[in-house]
């Protein structure tokens, strides 16, 4: 199935060919989770500190069993702050 | 000592400067800076003055901590009764002058009256005058910078003015440090250039002196350390600065966009932190062309940028092709996703006017969606606007606009008004996304419950800095809760308002938070000052500024229906991402909030609580 991973901030450098505006549409497996993604990209789970699916946070703890669905967005940036 | 113990009173009818101790009294009790000006304000002025009368004052001030080795310290507030708002205003900046002001031995300086000419405050270290400045009246910030500095022969003169914006009354316009350092907020400016003050210019020789130097430099190593190490203060924010918001806040669908019609914004991505890396085909380089620091921080989470050569702002206009300050993320979504706007050229020249003509680039950029969605409706046509179209995402009338509003001619005098009286103006009052009169930051509070209940209860009208739970809800600093919950947020707002409250008030960034808790901030004060500076001690201060603001806006005439959120954002559900469906939940945080203050059930704080705290 395809889904789409979003990278930001210093984390572009981890995307797959192909990326336009940190993002690129990607193919995994159907039972792929947060984190075999997160894997397959050799992303170091230290940057992961702000993991989004669809815009909805995914604790640590959730990341192994969190299975994505077909179309979803996964977007994960490093330790981020603002305001 | 840390505290000069020296105010500077200025007298703007008489035209005198005079010198008079420092309340230390009343420093025990409100650490300095806002603390301790609002104070100062609360004693002398009467809250239902008008703000732009001469019975106004308006206060500058330092805090303790300002212009010492802690990081961040260069912090400076100030304090005075909003023109937008009608409130209480404590607009903060950074920069260089909050410092220079401390090394000339003041911790704050109290403006009253009105001048009957144009005239500037020129500091040198004991030595303080006012000035002619009708050679200054009339020019902008930048022009008015260059010319003290050139005038008295001395670059490293620091100096905070006004520009035109302040000068013919835009009700949101600041004062400006540094050429891009600004207290933006509420108003602020406007007060000022009704005193006909236009700028204030210091040099200081003296330095600051600190309790216990050998335990200072301790604590403030050790803070800096933690600021060091830590991942969003050491890296992410010198790094991708602020503006790296822009794509977390849009993916979690809390982007207010169109004045608030919509959470999420398509061309986030084309005006975010990641944009602004990207290199231009025109000239091999990006927009953002270095991070910058303020005095002593070792953060330095700002932005130094360049506009393309060959965009239409600035092609034939080569005094605008230099690097200069922005885009924050607060400008950047103001500018832009309020006005569905995504030319990072065009925000970045619209941010430039807002710093050289002195005015807040939130309140102007909220005020323009305000004014394009009454254009959709046809409430407002180009015969109002004097043929200007303002359609969605038009980026040349953005900048127009913002040129027209910092000299306060066309219809640029109606933005000039804010979003509040606009709206009114037109007839649709509920459209201006504001609270107290002052328009709302880039967090929208269906898709970020405890934000709605932060903007409601501001004392200084709808803010992110009095409360930023987005560091919490969002971001997990310090710990992560649930940004479409409202259970427990009443509570969460309540810790950051009362931190935050020290934090302003001790001279130093509140972005050190995202690092320190109070127990990295505590040693550092407890070192630099008299007194005993402990975590509780600091948080009983920020809950006594807290309710000492509160007490000054019942004064002035709020009530605790003005704790409240414009109906769009009460009745109308988000259309798209995470929060679809959502509205914000004020109406089951705020009597939660009320109680857990220690107020009554319509808002008013009891006298038990004045008198626990001694107020």
């Amino acid at each position: 199935m395809k889904i789409t991973i979003k990278l930001f901030a210093l984390l572009d450098k981890y995307l797959p060919d192909g990326a336009h505006k940190n993002q690129v549409d990607i193919t995994v497996a159907d039972d792929a989770t947060v984190m075999d993604v997160i894997r397959s990209i050799n992303l170091p789970q230290e940057h992961c500190h702000l993991v989004l699916v669809d815009g909805v946070y995914v604790a640590p703890s959730e990341r192994e069993t969190r299975v994505l669905n077909e179309g979803e967005a996964l977007a994960i940036w490093p330790p981020v702050a603002g305001g | 000592m840390s505290w000069a113990k020296r105010i500077l009173r200025v007298n703007l009818t008489k035209g005198t400067c005079q010198e008079e101790p420092l309340n230390m009294d009343w420093a025990q009790k409100y650490l300095g800076q806002r603390g301790l000006a609002t104070k100062y304000l609360c004693e002398e002025i009467d809250p239902r003055v008008d703000p732009l009368s001469p019975d106004n004052k308006l206060i500058i001030a330092t805090g303790p901590l300002t212009g010492t080795a802690a990081s961040t310290g260069g912090r400076w507030s100030v304090i005075t009764k909003g023109a937008l708002t009608g409130a209480i205003a404590c607009s903060n900046s950074g920069g260089f002058f909050g410092a220079e002001l401390k090394f000339a031995g003041w911790d704050m300086i109290i403006f009253e009256g009105k001048s009957p000419k144009p005239v500037y405050l020129l500091v040198q270290d004991d030595v303080a005058q006012l000035v002619d400045a009708s050679g200054y009246w009339g020019r902008t910030v930048w022009e008015t910078e260059k010319g003290l500095k050139a005038e008295h022969q001395d670059p490293q003169l620091r100096v905070a003015s006004i520009g035109q914006a302040g000068e013919v009354g835009v009700k949101f316009a600041g004062i400006v440090n540094d050429l891009h350092r600004a207290a933006g907020r509420s108003g602020v400016g406007t007060v000022m250039g009704s005193k006909n003050l236009k700028a204030v210019a210091v040099r200081g020789t003296k330095g600051v002196q600190v309790r216990d130097p050998i335990a200072f430099m301790k604590a403030t190593s050790e803070a800096k350390a933690v600021l060091a190490e830590n991942a969003v203060t050491g890296e992410g924010l010198p790094a991708m600065g602020t503006q790296v918001l822009m794509n977390v806040i849009n993916e979690c669908g809390a982007l207010p966009t169109r004045n608030h019609k919509d959470v999420q914004f398509a061309g986030a991505s084309d005006i975010s932190a990641e944009a602004m890396h990207e290199t231009r085909r025109s000239d091999g380089k990006a927009n953002l062309t270095r991070n910058g620091a303020c005095f002593g921080c070792t953060i330095g989470c700002g932005r130094i940028s360049t506009i393309d050569p060959t965009h239409y702002t600035v092609k034939d206009r080569k005094q605008y092709q230099m690097a200069s300050g922005g885009l924050e993320y607060e400008a950047a979504w103001a500018l832009g996703a309020a006005n569905g706007v995504n030319d990072l050229d065009a925000l970045t020249f619209a941010n430039f006017i807002c710093n050289e003509q002195g005015f807040d680039p939130i309140s102007f950029g909220a005020t323009v969606g305000a004014a394009m969605e009454l254009y959709e409706m046809g409430v407002i046509t180009t015969k109002d606007t004097g043929g200007l179209e303002l359609t969605w995402g038009n980026a040349e009338t953005l900048t127009t606009l913002a040129e027209l509003t910092g000299r306060g001619e066309g219809f640029g005098a109606e933005i000039g008004l804010g979003s509040k009286l606009l709206t009114e103006k037109y007839g649709h009052p509920d459209l201006s996304m504001s609270v107290k009169g002052q328009e709302f930051p880039a967090y929208d509070a269906r898709g970020i419950q405890g934000m709605g209940l932060t903007y409601a209860t501001s004392n200084r009208g709808a803010c992110h800095l009095r409360g930023y739970t987005v560091a919490s809800e969002v971001l997990g600093i310090p710990e992560k809760t649930d940004p479409l919950s409202s259970d427990g947020k009443a509570g969460l707002v309540i810790a950051f308002q009362d931190a935050t409250g020290a934090v302003d008030s001790a001279g130093i960034c509140v972005f050190t938070t995202f690092a320190w808790s109070m127990d990295n901030i505590a040693p550092q004060i407890a070192a630099a000052c008299e007194g005993d500076w402990s975590v509780e001690k600091l948080l009983e201060v920020g809950e006594r500024i807290w309710n000492l603001e509160r007490k000054f806006n019942m004064d002035a005439g709020f009530t605790g229906k003005d704790d409240t959120l414009p109906k769009r954002l009460l009745k109308d559900a988000a259309k798209t991402g995470p929060a679809e469906g959502k509205v914000n939940e004020l109406g089951k945080m705020l009597p939660e909030y009320y109680a857990l203050r220690g107020w009554t059930p319509d808002g008013v704080p009891t006298n038990d609580t004045l008198g626990r705290l001694v107020l």
